[in-house]
């Protein structure tokens, strides 16, 4: 009888501070969602300043953001499509509706994204003569443990890298998560990733890059210790900027903006 | 009034495990992230506070509920507790500390297997009242805390030249003089530097030293 009260007693206890934990918790989550939001806003509006090297060190974020002309892309034509609100349109949430996405075969689906959006936005800055000279482009892709998500950043011709970044990823850390350091990405500025029929051509190279070998425009030392997000970082760069990816818009813009 | 015994008592418990019986230098327990965060001075305050925070208050609610812990699975319901704590801190750090979260985030989840946590909620708050149990926690997490900022102070300083920061002395990649010892980015310095503090502890107060 008493082993059954103290079994009874154990029970009871487990599920009353399982019951606690899990409301405190679940409230604190709910609370504090609202400032992490927007955090991660900032946080990624900031990285579409930095990729570009366009961000000033005492002027706020959200008023440089102004100053770049965001589009949406329909991405399977290449072309704009027009909206009241492009800054407002949500890529990720579009990629969840099936209303608003398609679903990607497996040999489309390199990057590990399962659904892609049908619009993605992008963000132009144009030089004096009005003629586009910087454009981001939103990225992501599967890696080890995560899906990455990014900016990268290209010249007008389309063709060179400004710049790329990382800001939200779950990665090793120390190895793959090495994804958004500074260091690493610094060595993308300048890099070409088309070939000569403008394919996608970029590699993660082990060991590093071969500085004799002509190639090198093309390649960028991996990240060592870390070869799925290696993998996962060249297939989403190869998706993103392929025929399924912005490839179409790209291609316009190189045709000369009246296509766009 | 400053001294009765009680009062005296109290501040032994919160002054005590800053340099008499410091869970670093002493029990050595909660090395893993003492290595991991000292690397610079400002994700070690956030730290620190993270640490302070969960002991504290892991502490205060294992005594509160402590008589009705059956024994069978005390340490369970202590972990429990301490890992919805760590939780709740962590979301904080995402609300209201958003750039130190991105790389202190994998160290405060670490919190939940920190021995130094688990060890006072088992052998003091098990077993003494909330107030003496808060009080034990505060002094813990103080203790932790001073060793860490020792750390990371030389850490941060040898390994960059500068604190919080801000540059002390300017390093050569900068145009400056000091060359950084690189050594000190590195996790292995934490343990030479830990080593040389229990040193000077244990030669300050010698009574710490073990008998053979």
């Amino acid at each position: 009888m008493r082993a059954k009260v103290a079994t009874r007693k154990v029970l009871l206890t487990a599920l009353v501070v399982s019951l606690i934990c899990s409301a405190v918790v679940t409230i604190s989550t709910i609370l504090l969602r609202p400032a992490q939001e927007a955090n991660r806003q900032h946080y990624m509006h900031l990285n579409i300043l930095k990729v570009a090297g366009l961000q000033q060190q005492d002027v706020a974020v959200e008023k440089q953001l102004k100053q770049l002309e965001i589009h949406l892309v329909e991405l399977e034509s290449g072309r704009f499509h027009k909206v009241e609100h492009p800054e407002a349109y949500d890529q990720r949430k579009a990629a969840k509706d099936p209303k608003q996405s398609i679903a990607l075969s497996p040999e489309q689906d390199i990057a590990g994204i399962k659904r892609r959006a049908l619009y993605a936005p992008v963000y132009l800055t144009r030089d004096d003569n009005n003629r586009i000279n910087k454009i981001i482009l939103p990225i992501h892709g599967y890696g080890l443990w995560s899906t990455l998500y990014g900016f990268i950043a290209l010249q007008g011709n389309t063709a060179t890298v400004i710049g790329m970044r990382f800001y939200e990823h779950a990665e090793t850390p120390g190895l793959g998560g090495e994804v958004d350091s500074a260091r690493w990405l610094k060595q993308w500025n300048g890099k070409k990733i088309f070939d000569a029929n403008w394919q996608p051509k970029i590699q993660l190279v082990k060991g590093g890059v071969d500085h004799n070998n002509p190639n090198t425009v093309h390649q960028v030392d991996a990240l060592s210790g870390a070869t799925l997000t290696n993998w996962g970082v060249e297939n989403l760069l190869k998706f993103w900027l392929g025929d399924d990816g912005f490839g179409p818009f790209l291609a316009r813009v190189r045709d000369g903006e009246g296509r766009l | 009034m400053s001294n009765t015994p009680t009062t005296n008592k109290c501040r032994g418990i919160l002054i005590n495990p800053v340099f008499d019986s410091n869970p670093i230098t002493i029990q050595v327990l909660g090395i893993c992230s003492a290595l991991a965060v000292t690397t610079s001075l400002k994700s070690t305050l956030i730290m620190c506070m993270a640490v302070i925070a969960v002991l504290t208050l892991s502490n205060t609610t294992v005594s509160i509920i402590r008589h009705h812990i059956p024994a069978s699975i005390r340490i369970i319901v202590q972990m429990t507790i301490i890992a919805s704590l760590v939780i709740v801190v962590d979301q904080f750090i995402k609300a209201y500390a958003f750039e130190m979260s991105k790389t202190l985030s994998v160290f405060v989840g670490l919190i939940i297997t920190n021995c130094i946590i688990m060890g006072r909620a088992e052998a003091f708050a098990m077993h003494n009242p909330p107030g003496l149990s808060l009080l034990d926690g505060l002094g813990h997490g103080i203790g932790y805390s001073v060793v860490l900022i020792i750390v990371a102070t030389i850490r941060e300083l040898l390994g960059t030249g500068r604190l919080l920061g801000y540059t002390l002395m300017p390093s050569v990649f900068e145009g400056g003089w000091y060359y950084p010892n690189s050594m000190m980015v590195l996790a292995p310095s934490a343990f030479f530097i830990i080593g040389l503090l229990i040193w000077a502890l244990r030669t300050w107060k010698s009574h710490q030293v073990e008998r053979d």
